[in-house]
């Protein structure tokens, strides 16, 4: 590496002109040394004795001031050592009485007077607070952002189309969980966008609550249905409501591409470049993350493992030429009568045989009137039952297009995680009003301050008040409490002695 | 009247309105622009036809036996001497016919004497330099002619033709007597130095082209690190206490950013260092020992705008590249608010400087490719050298007149070599 020839060259250069170089050196220079180098050898052997007996650096600083003659600019903001300036006269009165060529000395001269860069020692500078300062911080992110947008600008897409984003979704546990994520992904897109969440069980507070925070412009519609139970179902459900979706492009007229994203699918932010590639039905390569229950035998555990040694990915397969050939699916036989049938199971949860999630198509597909659509493409208001595959929209599978340099690139996951069915969490995760009973935990990384409490002969009540709250249930947790302390003093005699006493 | 002469004015206004708004776009939009130095915009110039160029034929042990001793010469930052002479025997400009000749090449390997370590030793060099022009000057009358005011020389090494590494020292031996009427193309430039010789051509350092090119990454790659460099801070080798190496500069740089999270420096040599250029918007290039490095055609290959932190630096081709419009330079003294000062720059400031660097001529410019390209360092050499032309008429002396002192300098520089 040249910064590794770089360094050592200069670590042995001095080194080698110390060791070898001595005798070479002294013949290139002039052999007889002037009065004036002895002069100052002396003076610097003089020196090293002083400082020898004194214990600390004289400074031959002091024969500078005394024998300066030419004006030198003195550097006088702060140092981190005391410049030894005099070596910079030293050089210099050595050369000037050196008998080396009219030519040079002039040069010299020029060197001494116009020059602002001095040979020798300097002062490293630090300023008072060598920290970083917050507002210089914030403009260079903003010279960043500014330099990305121009990247972007002559690298990038040309002519963005609008994202048009379709989610469904239900209030349950996780939702929180993965629509923030979806949320994340999308706020981080740097082409406009137009989020559609489809709700099943209408539109609730929960969901509006969580995509308000999103910041880009989201139409937020009910479907009226509950969200079944099993995933067979469920998935049924998502394509109804995707359609739902679907017709409210149509409807609106809505202009880009449309791409769906699930609410517990992670997404890479190159999905969103490579999309703007799609000229009318696009496919991406989709990670699948199966989780794997634990099994009993361990001999399904190794066959398990191989499985998912590979990641498996759902896309458009190409042949040698990039065009499309077929479909890489998932692989569901392993799994075959070991998967959840329910959302809480413990299995494995599995795929359809192509997802949703990994089509794009342009919205123009979706248009009423004729215009330029391509006739492979069915209208959504004439299909008869329901698609379980934006596939089932085109007359033609071969009209599609892969994406990600033909399905070499998996741009986005899959994942199912639910929780379980009677799990609970607080509505818009928000604890009111506050929790009643506070108990203080038993094992503290500290030890065991002493209560503050006022003398032992006051009754129990008074002491644990400042505790516990003033409701009914008091009584029945300070017995609870009394008990759990009994429990305490048994074990714990050092403790004890105040404790036994409070109760 | 009256009516028709506002009429007029106001369409006269309108029309250079909407043509400076359409120069406003076409400017925005181009991803490169123009580069014209002080002496114009001559990155560009073809050189063939401008100038001859002849080139002596030395004995090998000055030239071809020096490689073959170590040909690891080929490979470091003072490989440009070598390259140079085999661009030349097969060039265009070259003249077999020495009366037609503009200028006079010496193909003489002086920085090719190296250290187990790579380092070149400059102790024999002198001595090498003025065996050679003796040679010269004694078979062919052409440096007698002029005492060599048509004759150039590569002197690569740290301090150009001074011949040694370390400053105090090569100050003290000045540039070579004998190469006083010379033209040098060097290395080293740094205003008011006694190395630095006037009407010297400064040339980047050799940067192995076909490595660079081999790290490239996509250019939408966004540019995420603010302010780069690798390298040392404190040469503990040499200068422990810091303070003589880099003047104190680069551990000012240290001491004031080491924890800045702007400031992506450490003195770790990673795999990724080029690429890392690349992902960043300002590449710092202070000086070390000499002023020079090849921080800055690394700086200028990858687009990275280079931060030159080195006093009265003179950088390479300075005549045709308009340096200050292209790079930002920090005085020494200023090294403590160097985050004030970067970030006080106007982005459409930057964003020009990085449209100059994507100019693939400046590009071109600071390499040497092998095999020679139109535009690469090799041609701005000889463009150097032509618009140096027509000689002046002092260059040519009268018959028996004489101006170099042959017994000049230090004793040991007269040993023969």
């Amino acid at each position: 590496m040249k910064l590794s020839v770089l360094q050592q060259s200069y670590l042995n250069r001095r080194s080698n002109s110390f060791r070898s170089s001595g005798p070479l050196d002294s013949s290139s220079d002039s052999a007889i040394k002037s009065p004036a180098a002895i002069f100052w050898l002396v003076l610097h052997g003089l020196c090293c004795l002083i400082s020898l007996v004194l214990g600390f650096r004289f400074s031959r600083l002091v024969f500078f001031f005394l024998f300066s003659t030419s004006s030198t600019n003195f550097y006088t903001s702060p140092f981190r050592s005391t410049a030894e300036l005099a070596k910079t006269l030293d050089v210099r009165s050595v050369l000037s009485t050196n008998p080396v060529s009219n030519i040079e000395l002039p040069l010299l001269n020029k060197t001494a007077m116009n020059s602002r860069v001095v040979v020798g020692r300097h002062g490293i500078r630090i300023r008072p607070w060598p920290h970083p300062n917050p507002i210089e911080v914030m403009k260079a992110h903003r010279i960043i952002e500014r330099v990305q947008k121009e990247q972007r600008f002559q690298f990038g897409v040309k002519d963005p189309r609008r994202v048009i984003v379709v989610t469904p979704t239900y209030v349950r546990t996780f939702q929180a969980l993965h629509l923030t994520g979806v949320m994340h992904s999308l706020m981080l897109v740097p082409y406009d966008l137009v989020w559609i969440v489809v709700e099943a069980g209408g539109v609730s507070n929960e969901t509006a609550s969580l995509i308000a925070k999103s910041g880009v412009k989201t139409i937020h519609v009910g479907f009226n249905q509950r969200m079944p139970n099993s995933w067979d179902e469920r998935s049924k459900l998502e394509s109804k409501m995707r359609l739902r979706a679907l017709r409210i492009v149509r409807e609106k007229k809505l202009d880009g591409i449309v791409m769906f994203a699930d609410d517990s699918n992670m997404h890479s932010m190159e999905l969103f470049d490579e999309i703007q590639n799609v000229k009318w039905f696009g496919a991406v390569s989709v990670g699948i993350l199966v989780n794997a229950a634990n099994t009993d035998e361990t001999a399904d555990q190794k066959k398990d493992e191989e499985e998912n040694a590979r990641m498996p990915v759902q896309g458009p397969a190409c042949n040698a030429s990039n065009m499309l050939a077929g479909w890489h699916t998932f692989n569901t036989l392993p799994f075959a009568g070991k998967s959840a049938v329910y959302i809480d199971d413990r299995a494995t949860v599995l795929p359809r045989k192509l997802e949703w999630s990994g089509f794009v198509l342009n919205s123009r597909l979706l248009w009423k009137d004729g215009g330029d659509k391509p006739e492979w493409i069915r209208d959504i208001d004439m299909l008869d039952g329901d698609i379980d595959s934006p596939l089932g929209l085109v007359k033609d599978p071969s009209v599609v297009e892969p994406l990600g340099s033909c399905g070499r690139q998996v741009l986005l996951w899959w994942l199912r995680v639910e929780a379980r069915a009677d799990s609970k969490f607080p509505p818009r995760w928000i604890i009111d009003p506050p929790l009643e009973i506070t108990i203080p935990s038993k094992r503290t990384p500290w030890p065991d301050a002493p209560p503050e409490f006022p003398a032992n002969e006051k009754p129990v009540i008074g002491i644990q008040e400042p505790i516990v709250k003033h409701t009914t249930k008091t009584r029945t947790s300070r017995s609870k409490h009394r008990s759990k302390r009994k429990h305490e003093t048994r074990t714990d005699t050092q403790v004890s002695t105040r404790h036994s006493e409070q109760n | 009247m009256e009516i028709w002469r506002w009429a007029f004015i106001g369409i006269l206004f309108l029309a250079a309105f909407v043509v400076k708004i359409e120069a406003f776009k076409l400017g925005r939009s181009q991803p490169t622009e123009r580069i014209s130095g002080s002496a114009g915009d001559v990155l560009e110039d073809d050189p063939v036809g401008r100038l001859k160029v002849f080139v002596y034929e030395l004995p090998s042990k000055y030239n071809k036996k020096i490689l073959q001793k170590d040909p690891r010469c080929l490979n470091h930052m003072f490989a440009a001497e070598i390259y140079m002479h085999r661009f030349l025997l097969s060039s265009p400009v070259r003249t077999l016919n020495p009366e037609e000749a503009d200028w006079f090449y010496t193909p003489i390997y002086t920085t090719c004497d190296l250290t187990p370590n790579g380092l070149p030793l400059p102790f024999k060099s002198p001595r090498m330099m003025r065996s050679a022009i003796q040679l010269i000057s004694s078979n062919w009358p052409y440096w007698n002619r002029t005492e060599g005011a048509d004759h150039f020389f590569l002197v690569p090494h740290d301090f150009g033709a001074c011949f040694h590494y370390q400053e105090e020292k090569a100050i003290e031996r000045g540039i070579l007597p004998l190469l006083q009427r010379a033209t040098l193309v060097q290395t080293f430039g740094q205003r008011n130095h006694v190395c630095l010789k006037e009407g010297s051509i400064t040339i980047p350092p050799y940067a192995p082209p076909q490595k660079m090119q081999t790290h490239l990454i996509p250019a939408k790659t966004p540019r995420s690190i603010f302010v780069y460099f690798r390298g040392l801070f404190y040469d503990v080798g040499n200068d422990p206490e810091g303070g003589y190496y880099a003047r104190g500069a680069r551990a000012a740089v240290w001491e004031n950013f080491k924890d800045n999270p702007l400031f992506d420096i450490s003195t770790e040599h990673p795999t990724t260092y080029y690429e890392d250029m690349q992902r960043a918007v300002f590449c710092l290039c202070p000086l070390g020992w000499a002023p020079w490095s090849p921080r800055l055609v690394e700086a200028v290959i990858f687009g990275c705008i280079p931060v030159i932190i080195a006093d009265d630096i003179v950088l390479p081709f300075a005549d045709a590249i308009p340096w200050e419009e292209i790079g930002v330079f920090v005085n020494e003294k200023d090294v403590p608010n160097l985050d004030t000062i970067l970030t006080s720059i106007p982005p459409e400031v930057i964003l020009r400087k990085q449209r100059l660097l994507a100019n693939p001529s400046m590009k071109q410019a600071m390499l040497f490719p092998q095999p020679a390209q139109p535009g690469d360092a090799f041609h701005q050499v000889l463009n150097g050298l032509a618009r140096k032309l027509p000689h002046d008429k002092s260059a040519y002396l009268k018959h028996g007149e004489r101006v170099l002192n042959w017994t000049a300098g230090p004793i040991g520089d007269l040993k023969p070599w």
